[in-house]
């Protein structure tokens, strides 16, 4: 267990550096790093100043250790839009992201789960048939589009949300938070149902799917001859086993809902991470370009490990496997 | 020609070929048959949409911005009806979705096609080769999948900027590496069949085994993967462009026209923005219904 442990954790590490060199050869070798990294307002002779400070005269081997050890001391450049570390700002941002992906996770377990169980306990009823054919439209529809349609019919038809930003917050920790006041969450309920929809479908087919497959087995039968109530039997010995995907594909899933979010906070208005990163793009603010990047992937590695550990924690068949 | 004039003779029992059995299956869906229907008529409205578009949304001389923002159904300065209204330079809905199809569905299939051929050549490769080779491209694989598409694609449109062949580009990337893992898991099933086997013997060279003899038979989930993902591609190029990192704006596909009447529809001017929507919507469902049935059809594992 230690061993394979530790194999995993230098292949995360291994996944990191790669990551830092596409990143560095994205930017220093595809883009023009002078381009990038210096103010496109600057002029010649601070260009030049700027080159040698960069050390962008080096060769390249010395310029990416250079990058590197800046990564690791958490120096990943300055805005130029803001004039604050790029890494400052993203960590500003975060709060807001991480409160919409949690609460779009949070939002398709509760919903996923019950309807999904429903669907697989009644397969051939008609409310079972539409809860499928509305997952299928749950997958394959924009989220933008999506998104926009909630803010046609909540917020410009019905009037009963507002259609964009994050309302009021409230201070807990040291950090900003949505989720604490009234209008807070009346300004969270769209984008978060935005953002879970593809994972509400997704929770849905995984849960009824496992409940299908399950109901056939014997130890479902077992525990039926034993007199065990069909309440107690569909909810602690089937939903317990097919818990375990549904545990991985929903942790893997945090990623992709935080990286999706870029969508979602630039329909909302909703300042997160993702609206920071695009509107960084968009006047080619390349630091935080570069930090955000380097942030999500470092977020997506700790994600995979996490998730890998915590199967071996719930699935005994793993954790034999990785003893032998 | 030849064919009617066999067919005039008695009739000889219709030969079961594979193409035939997989027409006759698929058309047991009458939705997969109306969703293929309107994918053909899609794809001809974009290809034809310079000869059967009431305006040329792109010739500024037909253009007048006093018609912009017209609802649906009003008449513009010269008579033209705005059948799904205009948007705020002037321009006729309808056309613009004519020609922002051309644009989507072109990013869309182009890409799958390149993402296609550079995917499973790789995944034969990888099958055919094993050992070292193989661990290396599907390691590349795996790396490539555990990022979602749209990060990925941002990476890149982030480092090479906007424009039609770096979202081409972008796509292509994102994409490959399902190809190449679905060719690999077909090939390495159907090197272990006899007929590789006697190939083999015939002593043929290596590309011609894999590109003669195993690839025609890799081909069934191939195609499958292929439909999906020229869905998702044009899914994905709507939403970058949406972003405003995918095509410049003078060749806007439907995501960048869903993007240009956003900012009217707070103010419950709502077809610009929803037209090219229903469009993009439309095409997406189509097309993945086509996928479906398809996969239905061509899984082994489901045949009857």
């Amino acid at each position: 267990m230690t061993t394979w442990m530790l194999r995993r954790l230098i292949q995360a590490a291994f996944v990191m550096l790669v990551m830092t060199v596409i990143v560095f050869i994205g930017v220093n070798v595809i883009g023009d790093p002078v381009e990038i990294l210096i103010s496109p307002e600057a002029d010649q002779a601070e260009r030049a100043r700027a080159v040698a400070a960069l050390g962008l005269d080096k060769p390249l081997w010395e310029q990416y250790w250079r990058f590197l050890s800046g990564a690791l001391q958490g120096d990943l450049g300055r805005s130029f839009v803001f004039n604050e570390p790029a890494l400052k700002l993203i960590a500003q941002r975060m709060p807001a992201t991480l409160e919409l992906a949690i609460t779009a996770v949070l939002l398709s377990v509760i919903l996923g789960i019950p309807l999904g169980l429903y669907a697989g306990l009644r397969p051939n009823s008609i409310g079972g048939r539409a809860i499928m054919g509305a997952s299928i439209l749950g997958f394959s529809l924009p989220t933008f589009w999506v998104g926009l349609m909630l803010i046609m019919v909540f917020a410009v038809q019905l009037g009963w949300l507002p259609s964009t930003g994050r309302g009021p917050t409230r201070e807990l920790f040291g950090v900003q938070w949505s989720f604490l006041t009234w209008d807070g969450l009346r300004h969270m309920a769209m984008p978060a149902l935005n953002l879970a929809l593809g994972n509400i479908a997704l929770v849905l087919r995984l849960t009824r799917a496992g409940v299908r497959e399950n109901l056939p087995m014997d130890y479902v039968k077992f525990a039926r001859a034993k007199g065990i109530s069909p309440n107690r039997v569909v909810f602690v010995h089937v939903l317990k086993n097919i818990l375990i995907p549904i545990v991985t594909v929903v942790g893997l899933e945090i990623g992709g809902l935080i990286a999706f979010a870029v969508v979602t906070e630039s329909v909302f208005a909703w300042p997160g991470m993702g609206k920071l990163i695009i509107d960084s793009i968009n006047v080619l603010d390349r630091p935080v370009i570069v930090a955000y990047l380097m942030m999500i992937v470092l977020l997506f590695v700790v994600i995979n490990l996490i998730v890998d550990l915590l199967y071996t924690v719930l699935d005994p068949r793993v954790r034999l496997e990785t003893k032998e | 020609m030849s064919a009617t004039s066999h067919d005039a003779a008695p009739m000889p029992p219709k030969q079961e070929t594979p193409f035939r059995r997989f027409v006759s299956e698929y058309s047991e869906s009458p939705v997969a048959v109306a969703s293929f229907v309107l994918v053909v008529l899609i794809v001809s409205i974009a290809l034809l949409a310079p000869f059967i578009s009431p305006q040329n949304p792109y010739d500024l001389a037909q253009l007048d911005i006093m018609d912009g923002r017209q609802p649906p159904g009003s008449k513009s300065l010269e008579g033209l009806t705005f059948w799904l209204g205009t948007d705020d330079q002037g321009r006729d809905m309808l056309s613009g979705i004519m020609y922002g199809l051309r644009i989507s569905l072109g990013v869309g299939a182009g890409s799958a096609v390149i993402a296609c051929v550079i995917g499973t050549a790789l995944g034969l490769i990888a099958a055919f080769a094993g050992g070292k080779t193989d661990t290396g491209i599907m390691r590349l694989v795996d790396l490539q999948l555990s990022f979602p598409a749209i990060l990925v694609a941002l990476m890149i449109l982030a480092f090479l900027g906007k424009g039609v062949m770096n979202v081409m580009l972008a796509l292509v990337i994102v994409e490959w590496a399902r190809f190449a893992r679905t060719a690999r898991s077909a090939a390495l099933v159907e090197a272990r069949r006899e007929y590789m086997e006697a190939a083999q013997c015939l002593a043929l060279p290596k590309w011609r085994l894999v590109f003669r003899h195993m690839l025609p038979n890799c081909m069934p989930p191939i195609i499958v993967i292929f439909t999906i993902l020229v869905a998702r591609s044009i899914t994905l190029e709507a939403t970058l462009s949406f972003l405003g990192l995918g095509v410049p704006i003078t060749e806007p596909s439907l995501g960048l026209l869903i993007a240009n009447g956003y900012q009217y529809m707070l103010s419950g001017k709502y077809w610009i923005s929803f037209y090219p929507g229903i469009a993009l919507l439309v095409t997406i469902m189509a097309i993945n219904l086509v996928g479906d049935q398809m996969r239905d059809v061509l899984n082994p594992r489901l045949k009857r």
